[in-house]
């Protein structure tokens, strides 16, 4: 702010050759932080509205919407938790996404390696194959996935919804992956062989190591994208509420305090789904903007 | 190199190629196939039956209704998205006075970009709820400010003429924070030098934007188009959950009307298929659309 004052005396009291230029550009600073500004409130103003929602009574949140909570209610919190199971679903998606993004990992790293590193027949049409999948919204296979899940017996099971998240993340994973693994530089594989060492430690001793930073900027992706995913574990495991995973629970907790009139309840609950992640998120801003970003950019 | 890579190449990719057959490729394949039955589901009764799904499709109001509302969204998100997160990060970027620092961001650039990036993380259902009570009309957080001034609000999603576009309102927030840091880091690999170059020479702002970074960004800028595109004939999950399509069928998308024709009231199969089959094509043709017509010489820049 010092800077941009000095700045701005200095140009109205002594009239320079470029004054007209820094003039236009100074006004329009004034505009654009403006516009910069509204903007950060709008992102932020609903957030912070439904974390100090989550500690007001109903009725303040009736009749005072804009005002501060009366006191802190972590009651509303603990109904949120136990009585509408938050607790539970939350619990219930770190199961079924640390089963999904192992393996979604673990085929999609060795499946990228093959493709950038081994030739073979067919390989393109297999690589395409895999990375098509990124072209299609994932409803439009929604009916015969359906089916597929069912007759496979995983309807409403766990073990359905980590393979079915695997392989939807599979196509970005591949293509992303499979482009960090030919940065790698050939010349220490290469010297690996030689020295004896086989394919398949060369892979987890050597190039998977080196892979790091690629692993885990798409793997901050697939847990974000398996963490959030709502219309799979909608369609494929509509029934029993006990196996439900987060993004149902709220989804069903919107529903029924909607009809039971406990909007504090209701923001308690987001304020427990949605806290965690932005924590995460702050923490690991640069890595979650970046792993988020960087598929798109090649 | 050669010896002993056949045993790697088969463990390493035949069980991914496998999950990626059964849950993927069958799928959508199957789609084609179901798509010209008259499967109602649960039983294993399915006719064939020819084109007869598309042509009901053709003659089906409510199909056309929601795809005028996926063509409004693919009119207005990309572009909407776009311009906001070209502004933002030009200004995050090189929005600083062109004085002794060079050409840096604004103050405060590190706080908007992680500020911006908030709704990138939460989920669709997060977003759909919050949303949901921010236009509630009496507790939201709009009505709420609208009263002092003595202005009555509309009940926003319940009003078949605001609801569609309170939808697309919520898109647009949602997607801009990432487009933002996207850009953002495009205009990073940008050379200083060309700027200041560019500053010396007297150029305006917008000038700078048009002629300069715009030109330098487009690949990143076509890729953006495509992604927004393919969104925009999806956003289905938003719809879903902030106004199931409603009122009166008044925010309906083709997504949507897929997922009713078969998981809601009524299962039927077959023509939920011919509607997710007409999408399929929709949404290659309108990626391929998108490609060839941003499709400009590319400029190198080292």
């Amino acid at each position: 702010m010092t800077l941009l004052a000095t700045e701005t005396k200095e140009a109205k009291s002594a009239p320079r050759a470029d004054r007209p230029l820094r003039r236009e550009w100074g006004v329009a600073n004034v505009f654009s932080h403006g516009f910069l500004l509204l903007w950060a409130l709008l992102t932020t103003l609903p957030l912070l509205w439904v974390v100090l929602s989550s500690f007001k009574s109903d009725d303040e949140i009736l009749t005072d919407p804009f005002g501060l909570p009366g006191a802190l209610r972590f009651e509303n919190w603990e109904r949120a938790w136990t009585e509408a199971h938050i607790g539970r679903y939350f619990l219930n998606s770190l199961v079924v996404v640390s089963g999904s993004l192992t393996l979604t990992m673990l085929f999609g790293a060795t499946a990228a390696y093959v493709f950038a590193r081994y030739d073979f027949r067919f390989k393109q049409v297999f690589y395409y194959l895999f990375v098509g999948g990124m072209m299609f919204p994932v409803f439009l296979a929604l009916v015969p996935l359906f089916f597929v899940v069912r007759n496979a017996g995983l309807f409403n099971t766990w073990r359905g919804l980590i393979l079915v998240y695997a392989a939807y993340s599979l196509p970005f994973t591949v293509f992303f992956l499979t482009a960090f693994f030919r940065t790698l530089p050939q010349t220490v594989a290469e010297a690996a062989l030689i020295d004896g060492c086989g394919h398949f430690r060369l892979f987890f001793r050597v190039m998977l190591p080196m892979a790091r930073p690629g692993l885990i900027s798409v793997g901050i992706f697939n847990f974000l994208a398996q963490w959030n995913q709502f219309i799979l574990p909608q369609v494929l495991m509509p029934n029993d509420e006990s196996r439900y995973v987060l993004a149902q629970g709220l989804s069903a907790l919107a529903v029924s305090q909607g009809y039971q009139g406990d909007f504090s309840g209701l923001f308690a609950g987001l304020t427990i789904a949605m806290l965690p992640v932005l924590a995460v998120y702050m923490l690991f801003q640069r890595q979650i903007q970046s792993g988020l970003t960087a598929g798109q950019l090649k | 190199m050669r010896h002993g890579k056949y045993p790697l190449i088969i463990t390493f990719l035949v069980p991914p190629l496998l999950l990626y057959g059964v849950f993927v490729v069958s799928p959508y394949l199957q789609a084609f196939q179901i798509s010209t039955t008259d499967w109602l589901g649960y039983s294993a009764d399915a006719n064939f039956v020819g084109l007869d799904n598309f042509v009901r499709l053709w003659r089906d109001d409510y199909v056309w209704n929601a795809v005028k509302n996926n063509a409004i969204l693919l009119a207005l998100l990309p572009v909407l998205t776009i311009a906001l997160g070209l502004f933002f990060a030009t200004m995050l970027n090189m929005g600083g006075r062109g004085g002794r620092a060079g050409v840096t961001g604004v103050r405060g650039t590190a706080a908007y970009r992680l500020v911006y990036f908030f709704p990138q993380v939460l989920s669709v259902v997060i977003i759909a709820v919050v949303w949901q009570q921010v236009y509630h009309p009496n507790a939201g957080l709009i009505n709420a400010a609208l009263k002092p001034l003595g202005i009555d609000g509309p009940s926003w999603l319940g009003d078949p003429r605001t609801a569609f576009w309170c939808v697309l309102a919520v898109m647009v927030w949602a997607n801009v924070g990432f487009y933002v840091v996207l850009f953002g880091a495009a205009m990073q690999a940008i050379p200083r030098d060309i700027y200041e170059a560019v500053l010396l020479d007297g150029a305006s702002r917008l000038v700078t934007l048009r002629r300069i970074t715009i030109p330098l960004l487009w690949d990143t800028v076509q890729v953006a188009w495509i992604y927004l595109a393919i969104a925009a004939l999806d956003g289905f999950i938003l719809v879903q959950l902030m106004t199931n399509g409603g009122p009166n069928f008044s925010s309906d998308v083709i997504g949507l009307r897929m997922y009713n024709t078969a998981f809601a009231s009524e299962t039927k199969f077959g023509y939920a298929s011919a509607i997710g089959v007409v999408m399929f094509f929709l949404t290659l043709s309108v990626a391929v659309l998108a490609l060839r017509a941003s499709r400009r010489e590319r400029i190198e820049f080292s």
